[in-house]
């Protein structure tokens, strides 16, 4: 027979695991793990053009190239959306999304953001971004600027 | 005994390992880079067309993908974008009688059934005084099996595919397509 006792502890088991559950979630959705100003900067570059128009249709032919397939995009809000997923009998399903935004630095300069998301998992590493903004560069014909 | 369990651990383990090579399908390294293979691919998923209108070619990918049976999903005509998909069946009677065989020997692949078939089109003035505009279309299918699980998501990269694009594409807007 299950003592009292042990009773007790499982019962007092169940709350401590919702509780558990209730942080995970609030940690995965405001995603605090990394400096924000850090990431800010990795994510960011700036580009010394003021024709969004332009910056956006890099943006897309930039994703189009690396193979996404485009998901939302909006010119007005300046923001593109789009994935990449590839998957095959003999491997798992893998997949990338990226969020870009465009948006006016100063008079003459405008800045462009993107988000990774790798495997649902925020892409925090520098690396990747800097692969992304370097093929974004040559389809702009100008230079990133890294900002802080 | 002992030898055995050594054994089975390790027939647990070759699954494992091939699903973890599996992850390698896209990756962070590799899919923000621009390699050679992609700038091949864009040669051919790419025509320009002598024109400035920009807004009729587009207009004319919209009635053409719709001809082909694709349902718009997104567009932004300022920004020269495009997205269509359809839902078809992707039955494959040889998978089936792979499947039947199989299933008698315990070793039983679900076969496929339905697939989702994307088209992503982007246009863009191009030439040095705009009077061209390149068109790029991108094809892109996800297969789901028997159980409903995504069994395969693959970029379409067949030429003829795109050959026979451009050419219903070229003769909706009575232009000639040219290879960039």
């Amino acid at each position: 027979m299950i003592s009292d006792r042990f009773c007790k502890m499982l019962l007092m088991l169940i709350p401590l695991l919702l509780l558990a559950g209730c942080m995970t979630t609030h940690d995965r959705l405001l995603d605090m793990d990394t400096s924000q100003v850090q990431l800010r900067s990795i994510q960011s570059r700036a580009f010394d053009t003021t024709d969004k128009e332009k910056t956006m249709r890099a943006i897309i032919a930039t994703l189009q190239d690396l193979g996404f397939m485009l998901d939302r995009a909006d010119y007005t809000l300046g923001v593109v959306a789009a994935s990449k997923a590839r998957a095959d009998v003999m491997q798992a399903p893998g997949s990338l999304r990226v969020t870009v935004t465009v948006r006016p630095r100063g008079e003459k300069q405008l800045l462009v953001r993107a988000n990774a998301e790798y495997m649902r998992a925020p892409v925090t590493e520098p690396k990747p971004y800097q692969n992304f903004f370097n093929s974004l560069e040559k389809a702009m014909f100008l230079e990133a600027h890294q900002v802080d | 005994m002992d030898m055995s369990r050594t054994l089975r651990i390790r027939a647990l383990l070759l699954p494992s390992l091939l699903l973890l090579a599996g992850c390698a399908a896209v990756t962070l390294d590799k899919d923000l880079n621009l390699t050679p293979e992609m700038f091949a691919q864009r040669q051919i998923q790419t025509r320009r067309f002598d024109t400035t209108d920009e807004q009729k070619i587009l207009k004319t990918c919209a009635a053409l993908l719709q001809d082909t049976g694709f349902n718009i999903d997104e567009s932004e005509t300022k920004l020269g974008i495009l997205t269509a998909s359809k839902e078809r069946d992707a039955t494959d009677p040889a998978q089936w009688a792979v499947f039947i065989v199989g299933s008698f020997f315990g070793v039983a692949i679900p076969p496929d059934k339905d697939q989702i078939m994307k088209a992503f089109v982007t246009t863009r003035p191009v030439g040095d005084s705009g009077n061209q505009v390149a068109v790029r279309v991108v094809f892109e299918r996800i297969v789901f099996d028997t159980d409903n699980r995504i069994k395969k998501i693959e970029a379409l990269s067949d030429p003829k595919i795109y050959q026979s694009f451009f050419e219903k594409l070229s003769k909706a807007v009575f232009l000639e397509a040219h290879d960039i």
